[in-house]
């Protein structure tokens, strides 16, 4: 099999089925996604779609130092990475608590029942689940609004969609219901690969229940937990546009745009093509360094552990 | 055999705390699906009054009917269809074919297809470039952008190939000896022994594409004929989230009807749209564990 004697061009001849094979799909991968990043040089332009590539002008920086003068700008960054952590941190934690509550369920047949239903949600579009988070909210008999008013903490139906500052924590709270079931999954597949012989052990230092998820489950998901929040923490800027977008109105704006939402308004909308562009490369830019330092962070944290 | 002998108070108040958290979590996950099913099956001016919780007060079908025999709507699930069924089998084959090749060792170009799929899923070209490029390919105002930009995706190609390199390469070997050629051998060997990974990468796209609707937004909005039952949804949920008059307009076009609601209307569309998902998932349950658990063996 190996032709360690062949050049490179000897073996390319007697793979052409395989080169064959491959070729078109060589192409299709550079004109839909090599040729589209050509198009960051328009950060360094002021972009005109009528002048070719020659004709248009160099401006340098400028987009940049107008993107960082942007007084939207901050607000953008600072609602981009709020929604995110409120989302990275609270999907995280409910997604634990149903882990470790199903792992402590007897009965086979009702943790099976529950698990197949807290799926669902993962498996349905953004646009019914804001549907479904609009009708829940709604003052004309959503449910939240009459329990709400049933119990007596409130006199009239609230506008939930209407109030700026509540809209963070309902997408949290979306997030959550949306994401906690399939999240589960795979803190539930950590703690099925622990070994029974801890528990046992265990058990016979008479430790209780609530002290072997303190002191065996809870410390033998550490390793998953770090691994999913490094691949998150890389995501912060691109976390979730389409449930921010679609449940987000005129009245919330100051508290709902993000930078995609940013980037979409300037870019085709106010034709500032340039400029949103800039936008987009800021946000690939963050997006790098914190992969780098996430990653960074869970190696010093790693080597603490081995000490 | 792990229960200890005595059960002492914590034990109990843990087991108080798992089953209401369950239970409630059941509750909250299930009541909006129940509660806008009532609502689509109750008359539209009635439900305005509140009060519909797991049962319809006033009981019609008139929501379904009238939504049904919408052309609009029943040519964006015309177009929702064949751009799931379209993908899901060209994209699934393709994605095989490749991950076949790149899952050859002896294969001169691996490393370099490897690395150019690989690198797509952490730089891309963004919005704007993305949209100039299918503008000048003619993929806008075209059914095809449905299709094309995500026959083949990084991340199922990996899951694919790492599955292939399971398989026994004496497979390979044998069917090469026997004189089968490279298409015939992964047609023939390596398809038939992938089933199980090209039914999750499969269950992934189809339930993708099944929800999408940005692509209809960013490049086919302007064309009714394109739209797809998600993005007819999509606007019906904008309309009752600006209230503007144009966004009315739209909506009045989408159901003729006058005693049919807004709130009517966005209910029965969810059921709509959401029962096709409901009738695949067993087969979704199946088969999306196991694909992430592959996911997972790249890491």
């Amino acid at each position: 099999m190996k032709n360690t004697g062949d050049t490179f061009w000897q073996k390319l001849w007697k793979q052409k089925a395989l080169v064959l094979m491959s070729l078109p799909f060589i192409i299709y991968v550079i004109i839909f996604k090599y040729v589209p990043l050509w198009g960051w040089l328009m950060a360094f332009q002021n972009y005109w779609p009528g002048n070719s590539f020659f004709e248009q002008t160099w401006v340098g920086l400028e987009n940049f130092r107008l993107l960082l003068s942007d007084p939207v700008f901050f607000e953008v960054l600072r609602n981009t990475l709020a929604m995110s952590i409120i989302k990275l941190l609270s999907g995280m934690f409910f997604s634990i608590i149903l882990a470790l509550a199903l792992n402590e369920v007897r009965f086979a047949k009702f943790k099976k029942i529950t698990q197949t239903i807290s799926y669902l949600p993962h498996f349905i579009s953004w646009v019914v689940g804001a549907n479904l988070v609009m009708n829940a909210l709604s003052t004309d008999g959503g449910i939240v609004n009459d329990v709400l008013l049933s119990i007596g903490i409130i006199d009239s139906p609230i506008m939930f969609m209407g109030i700026p500052k509540l809209f963070w924590w309902i997408v949290g709270a979306s997030h959550v219901w949306k994401t906690v079931g399939f999240g589960a999954i795979l803190y539930l597949a950590s703690i099925v690969s622990i070994s029974p012989s801890l528990y046992e052990a265990a058990v016979i230092d008479g430790a209780s229940r609530l002290q072997r998820i303190r002191y065996i489950t809870l410390p033998a998901l550490k390793p998953v937990i770090i691994i999913l929040l490094i691949i998150n923490v890389g995501r912060l800027m691109n976390m979730g546009f389409e449930q921010i977008y679609l449940l987000s109105n005129g009245r919330v704006i100051e508290y709902s745009r993000i930078f995609r939402i940013f980037e979409l308004d300037y870019g085709l909308k106010m034709m500032r093509y340039s400029f949103a562009t800039t936008a987009g490369i800021f946000r690939s830019l963050v997006s790098i360094v914190l992969v780098f330092s996430a990653n960074q962070i869970a190696k010093m944290m790693g080597e603490e552990r081995l000490i | 055999m792990l229960r200890a002998k005595k059960r002492g108070w914590d034990d109990i108040l843990l087991d108080i705390f798992v089953y209401t958290f369950l239970i409630a979590l059941i509750i909250v996950t299930l009541y909006p699906f129940l509660n806008t099913f009532a609502i689509s099956l109750n008359e539209g001016r009635d439900s305005i009054k509140g009060g519909i919780y797991l049962w319809p007060r006033e009981f019609t079908t008139f929501n379904y009917e009238s939504l049904l025999t919408d052309p609009q709507i029943f040519h964006a699930a015309g177009v929702s269809i064949a751009r799931t069924v379209l993908t899901t089998v060209f994209g699934t084959f393709l994605t095989a074919m490749l991950a076949y090749v790149i899952s050859r060792k002896d294969f001169v170009l691996r490393k370099f297809i490897t690395f150019i799929y690989v690198l797509t899923m952490y730089v891309q070209g963004g919005l704007i470039p993305t949209y100039f490029l299918y503008q000048r390919l003619g993929l806008t105002n075209n059914f095809w952008v449905y299709v094309l930009p995500g026959l083949v995706a990084a991340f199922n190609l990996i899951i694919v190939r790492t599955y292939i390199n399971g398989l026994p390469e004496s497979l390979i070997e044998s069917a090469k000896i026997d004189g089968a050629s490279e298409f015939t051998i992964f047609l023939k060997i390596i398809m038939p022994l992938s089933k199980p990974v090209l039914a999750t990468i499969a269950i992934f796209t189809a339930v993708y594409h099944w929800s999408a609707w940005w692509d209809v937004f960013l490049y086919n909005s302007s064309n009714p004929a394109l739209s797809t039952l998600q993005y007819e949804l999509m606007k019906v949920l904008a309309s009752a989230n600006s209230m503007s008059g144009s966004m009315q307009q739209a909506l009045s076009n989408s159901a003729q009807a006058a005693q049919i609601t807004p709130r009517a209307i966005r209910a029965t569309m969810t059921i709509i749209v959401t029962v096709p998902i409901a009738v695949v998932y067993p087969f979704l349950q199946r088969y999306f564990v196991h694909g992430l658990t592959l996911g997972g063996v790249k890491e």
